[in-house]
């Protein structure tokens, strides 16, 4: 217990210094979580709402793999998208291996289909009513769908609480696609991750109580945004 | 109203899963009028109003606007039209802000739309409600505030499906009033879908009767009310007593019908085929005790028979009577307490010849009941 006790102590004192460059780390880690999220957003909303508008052959079929999707594992992703991106793989020419692009890219992979299962559920509940009731009032197709997704926001701030805790947790595809390197591609979970393999505790202690930290602000200003969504 | 069409539909079929659900042949919704559709529940008057509201392409056929055909769901013209629904379905949002919604879609410039909305709440009486959230006013209020929705886009086209039928009578009363006056200060081109053939009285310049996915009658509403085509369409506009009968004798513009076990007289120009449907409305039917020596009446029909069943329905009473054929008349209550009419009971049931409207028997869907589903119980 001791080795908590003492390590709890040296983390509060390594947040209040800011040693270790933890606070640069932490800022790239929102950068990179950050920009995926965004985009997995793009992709993850157009797409949910093409699954949930769209009546098609095979569309329970695309649910499907789209909610396997959800669960899929960072580190296999890691390895496609490392295989993708390596020098000598197909897209090897764009120089982005070891880049914050592509952990940018790796994180948007895994966020993507938990933004895009969690709009389409969504989207799948609304009443078909409010979509020709949208469309009554003069609307594009366009307008249609962000009126829709400003009427369904509180399914959808859980998509984006949902993408944003699996990208940034995640530390299998960002350490193998972004290398962990001081100062360029080393992130909250990576640097937790090499510190404990030095037997540095409590630094490694310091980083995981700002990674729940970042999780729990964003979760709770979601959540008291849907509180006064809902009075 | 002018002899222009507005909209019109030309031989559309709409299928859902291959599944033919409406075919129209031709329907012309005439500028500046009010076109009432009514049906029976699944009849296909809401899938022909999101045709007429280019929210719903058919399969087949062309929709027309002032006479010019429409190629999908255009947006250019849906813009010109407003659509009020069932539900007033308003966003998560203030009053003012769901009533400004279709006209910051339109690109209308604020202060235009501020005052839109001002003059349209105001029309509607919720104006003290702008700033409340949608979500948090009554059903009655919702209906207002959807309707301030529609008309403050000053659309060219109103089209309106069964607006208020979720409503308790007295706000739905009061609702289609405010809504005729409207209408008749901004003399719109309406569709107004209805299963309540008292509103489609109301409002109606014409009427188009909906039936099992076709168009089964089209023309100004007094006479779609006076000669109904076929028994579904007589049941719709009130005719409750609908019954086979069978013509044995015509003579100077009276004709002569077996119906059960009696003989009606009917007045009837041209041709009467054979084998008809006799259709009478209720309220043309009145009731006297068999033993009422009241002064001889100009009526031609004059039947005995016994009161079956009597039903209240508001400030009137329905009397279901067996004559040989069952008959539904419609009194007052202060007649039934005058009469002392009870079930069993015998009486005298009289109705004029003018009243009694017959109904080729090839063209009509058999019925040979007193009463459908839209015009309350039967025998």
């Amino acid at each position: 217990m001791d080795l908590l006790w003492d390590g709890l102590g040296e983390a509060i004192r390594i947040i209040r210094t800011g040693d270790y460059a933890i606070w640069e780390i932490t800022l790239r880690s929102l950068l990179i979580s950050g920009s995926a999220v965004v985009i997995s957003l793009i992709i993850g909303i157009a797409v949910g709402a093409a699954i949930a508008f769209n009546d098609f052959r095979g569309r329970n079929l695309v649910f499907s793999l789209v909610n396997t999707g959800m669960g899929l594992p960072p580190v296999v992703v890691g390895l496609l998208v490392a295989i993708f991106l390596w020098r000598s793989g197909p897209l090897g020419h764009l120089r982005l291996i070891y880049t914050p692009a592509a952990m940018v890219v790796a994180q948007t992979i895994i966020a993507t289909p938990i933004v895009t299962g969690f709009t389409a559920a969504a989207l799948r509940q609304l009443d078909p009513r409010w979509r020709t009731q949208i469309y009554a009032l003069g609307a594009s197709r366009l307008q249609m769908l962000w009126i829709v997704l400003w009427e369904t926001k509180l399914p959808l701030m859980a998509a984006v609480m949902a993408g944003f805790g699996g990208a940034i947790s995640e530390i299998g595809a960002s350490q193998m696609v972004g290398g962990n390197l001081a100062g360029d591609t080393r992130v909250l979970t990576t640097a937790v991750m090499l510190e404990v393999s030095r037997g540095n505790f409590a630094p490694a202690i310091a980083l995981s109580i700002i990674l729940l930290a970042l999780i729990f602000v964003v979760s709770l200003v979601l959540t008291t945004v849907q509180q006064q969504e809902r009075r | 109203m002018t002899d222009r069409a507005k909209l019109s539909v030309h031989d559309i079929t709409v299928r859902r899963r291959q599944t033919e659900i409406l075919h129209v042949l031709r329907l012309e919704v005439l500028e500046g009028e009010v076109l009432a559709v009514i049906g029976p529940n699944g009849a296909g008057k809401t899938t022909l109003l999101q045709v007429l509201a280019l929210l719903e392409k058919p399969a087949e056929g062309e929709v027309r606007f002032e006479g010019r055909p429409v190629r999908g769901r255009e947006l250019r013209l849906r813009r010109r039209m407003a659509v009020m629904m069932q539900d007033p379905l308003l966003l998560r949002r203030s009053v003012a802000e769901n009533v400004a919604t279709g006209l910051r879609l339109r690109g209308v410039p604020k202060s235009e739309r501020r005052l839109r909305v001002k003059r349209w709440l105001e029309r509607f009486d919720v104006a003290h409600l702008a700033e409340r959230s949608a979500r948090k006013i009554s059903g009655g209020e919702a209906h207002r505030v959807s309707l301030a929705r529609a008309f403050a886009l000053e659309p060219e086209v109103l089209l309106l499906d069964e607006p208020f039928s979720a409503l308790d009578q007295p706000t739905r009363e009061s609702l289609v009033e405010e809504l005729a006056a409207a209408l008749s200060e901004t003399s719109l081109t309406t569709v107004f879908v209805t299963h309540d053939r008292n509103e489609a009285l109301r409002l109606g310049h014409r009427v188009a009767v909906v039936v099992g996915g076709e168009l089964r009658q089209v023309g100004p509403t007094a006479e779609v009310f006076a000669a109904p085509v076929d028994g579904d369409v007589a049941s719709l506009v009130g005719a409750e007593t609908v019954v086979p009968g069978r013509r044995i004798a015509a003579r100077e513009g009276l004709v002569s019908v077996e119906v059960g076990s009696q003989v009606i007289e009917a007045v009837a120009s041209g041709l009467i085929s054979e084998d008809v449907l006799v259709v009478l409305r209720p309220e043309d039917v009145t009731l006297a005790l068999v033993d009422d020596h009241s002064p001889a009446s100009s009526a031609r029909n004059r039947l005995r028979g016994t009161i079956v069943r009597i039903t209240p329905a508001g400030h009137q009473a329905r009397v279901a009577v067996d004559c040989g054929f069952p008959l539904i008349a419609l009194i007052t209550k202060q007649s039934l307490e005058d009469l002392g009419l009870q079930p069993g009971q015998e009486i005298t049931a009289t109705f004029k010849a003018h009243a009694v409207h017959l109904i080729p028997r090839e063209r009509a869907v058999p019925t040979g009941r007193a009463a459908g589903s839209a015009a309350g119980p039967g025998l």
